[in-house]
């Protein structure tokens, strides 16, 4: 193949024999590579995406980790190769499925009617609505704020707040973008308690972040990117003590790649 | 049909007239302003009173047109888009003259609306209006509503909404500055002679409004009822002004932007 050790491992795929069994589930990547103007910016990424196993993708900016997450959400097609859910009905995948951006995108609306318009856009009959809009903001503690317009909240509850809208959706699968980039510690702390909670509803994480500390509470498993190419794939444990390509021995030890 | 009324033939402009001051010519006419308002004289608030009514209606129609129609071309990527968004820019600059003309063609006798004998009408000077207020309305949405597509557009796929749904959604979310678009559309409206001249005639007690009355007094020499009209004319204008302005800072003050 190329000089890039390659080193995959599939510890988990296994383990979706707990999944539901309506699910969307497991995401099978096969030989994604996305161009934009004869750049390839992802090659050749083949990958499983499993049920009840957390994912972290690591790698170093400019490394397609977002445009990798865009392409299983389905904000962006491949050029080339194939990704498959487990379910081809295109609504039902779209229901199941969330993201939450690194910037978070509110609307220009009060912090209810941003959750409200998301289980609106659902099929939620409205009477329904409001128990799941007063859980959500419950769950991220934003109830006190429900009728404050959105896009007045501090960073960090905005991005609590894009927390609440993905939890009322109750999702199968959870893509994260770097949720608590720019955020303090108690803020991070929040959400990561939230991203615990989907994980123990049985949500699947599929999560970008650059903290690595962050990753390690919430990796079962790691997949690192370098320069578009999926480089390693392990389990987390084993990642952190002994990673296996030369890439991510950089990358942990803070050496600046390229 | 006879000449239109205010016609400079029939009426020298006697701005040129010797003992014409200037000095004198404000203060009367603010005197006349001030009088005309302070006697509620009937006929200056049927000429207002329809000016009003005429271009709020002018103005919902195009709103009614201009909003769902900008958004959509904001939204939806179909052949020929680039030229419809420059097509709308360059609408909004619809000399009212030839707006005129164009539904003073439409609706004459020999007009495929003739029929109807709506020329000289107010519906007539509502039709003008909406056709010239349209493309100012629908073109300031277009740009609102793209620019905050452009934020959404992402967060909205993820949501699973496409386009149609995203357009009520859009307009909603832009409402403040569409409400100014709006408000842009109502100045222009209020404010033109030409179309309204054209269509309406100035009839007295029928399709006399603001602007026409003004043109027709300046021809006949009356400066101070013209003016004071003039003056009732950029109170309104200002008003609006000020209600736009006043429906931003609201709009940032409470909702952050
Ligand atoms: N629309 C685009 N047009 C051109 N290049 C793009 C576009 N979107 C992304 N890229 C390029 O693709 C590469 C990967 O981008 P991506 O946003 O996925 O990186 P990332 O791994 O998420 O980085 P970061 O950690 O900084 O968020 C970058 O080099 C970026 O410049
Ligand atoms: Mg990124």
């Amino acid at each position: 193949m190329s000089k890039l050790a390659l080193v995959i491992d599939k510890p988990f795929e296994e383990q979706s024999k707990t999944a539901p069994h309506d699910s969307i589930l497991p995401l099978v990547l096969d030989g994604v590579c996305f161009d934009i103007n004869g750049h390839r910016l992802l090659d050749r990424i083949s990958l499983t995406l499993c049920h009840g196993v957390r994912t972290v993708l690591l790698g170093p900016n400019g490394a397609g980790k977002s445009l990798l997450l865009r392409l299983c959400h389905g904000l962006l097609q491949p050029t080339t190769g194939r990704i498959q859910w487990s379910d081809n009905d295109s609504r039902r995948l779209h229901k199941k499925q969330a993201m939450v951006f690194q910037r978070p995108v509110l609307l220009r609306r009060s912090v209810a009617a941003n959750v409200a318009y998301a289980l609106a856009v659902k099929g939620v009959s409205n009477d329904r609505r409001r128990p799941m809009v007063a859980r959500a903001l419950e769950e991220v503690g934003l109830a006190q704020l429900a009728r404050r317009p959105a896009r007045v909240l501090s960073s960090g509850e905005q991005q609590r707040l894009a927390l609440a809208r993905a939890w009322a959706l109750e999702p199968e699968v959870l893509f994260l973008d770097e949720p608590t980039a720019n955020l303090d510690p108690g803020a991070t702390r929040l959400i990561e308690e939230t991203i615990n909670a989907f994980h123990r509803q049985g949500t699947k994480i599929v999560l970008v972040t650059h903290d690595l500390g962050q990753a390690r509470r919430h990796a079962d498993e790691i997949v690192f990117l370098h320069r578009g190419r999926l480089v390693e794939r392990s389990m987390a444990a084993a990642f952190f003590k002994r990673p296996r390509s030369d890439e991510a021995k950089a990358f942990l030890a803070g050496e600046l790649l390229d | 049909m006879g000449a239109l009324p205010g016609n400079r033939e029939e009426q020298p402009l006697r701005i040129r007239h010797p003992a014409f001051r200037m000095d004198v010519m404000f203060t009367q006419s603010f005197g006349t302003a001030f009088e005309l308002i302070a006697t509620l004289d009937a006929q200056l608030f049927a000429i207002v009173g329809l000016s009003l009514q005429v271009s709020v209606i002018a103005v919902a129609v195009a709103a009614v047109i201009g909003l769902p129609l900008g958004a959509f071309v904001a939204v939806f990527d179909f052949r020929g888009r680039s030229a419809a968004i420059a097509l709308l820019n360059t609408l909004m600059g619809l000399p009212p003259v030839v707006v005129g003309l164009i539904v003073y063609l439409m609706l004459s006798r020999a007009g495929p609306l003739g029929p109807f004998g709506l020329l000289f009408t107010p519906t007539a000077m509502v039709i003008a209006q909406s056709i010239l207020v349209l493309p100012i309305i629908a073109a300031l949405t277009r740009q609102t509503v793209a620019d905050l597509y452009g934020e959404y557009t992402e967060q909205l796929q993820s949501l699973g909404v496409g386009p149609v749904r995203a357009i009520p959604t859009l307009l909603w979310d832009g409402r403040y500055s569409l409400l100014t678009a709006i408000l842009a559309g109502f100045g222009r409206a209020i404010a033109e002679v030409g179309a309204v001249l054209i269509v309406g005639g100035n009839i007295n007690h029928v399709t006399r409004v603001m602007t026409t009355t003004i043109a027709l007094e300046t021809s006949k020499g009356n400066l101070a009822i013209a003016l004071g009209l003039g003056i009732i004319l950029l109170a309104l204008a200002l008003a609006v002004n000020a209600g736009a302005l006043f429906v931003q800072g609201v709009a940032q003050r409470v909702e952050g932007g």
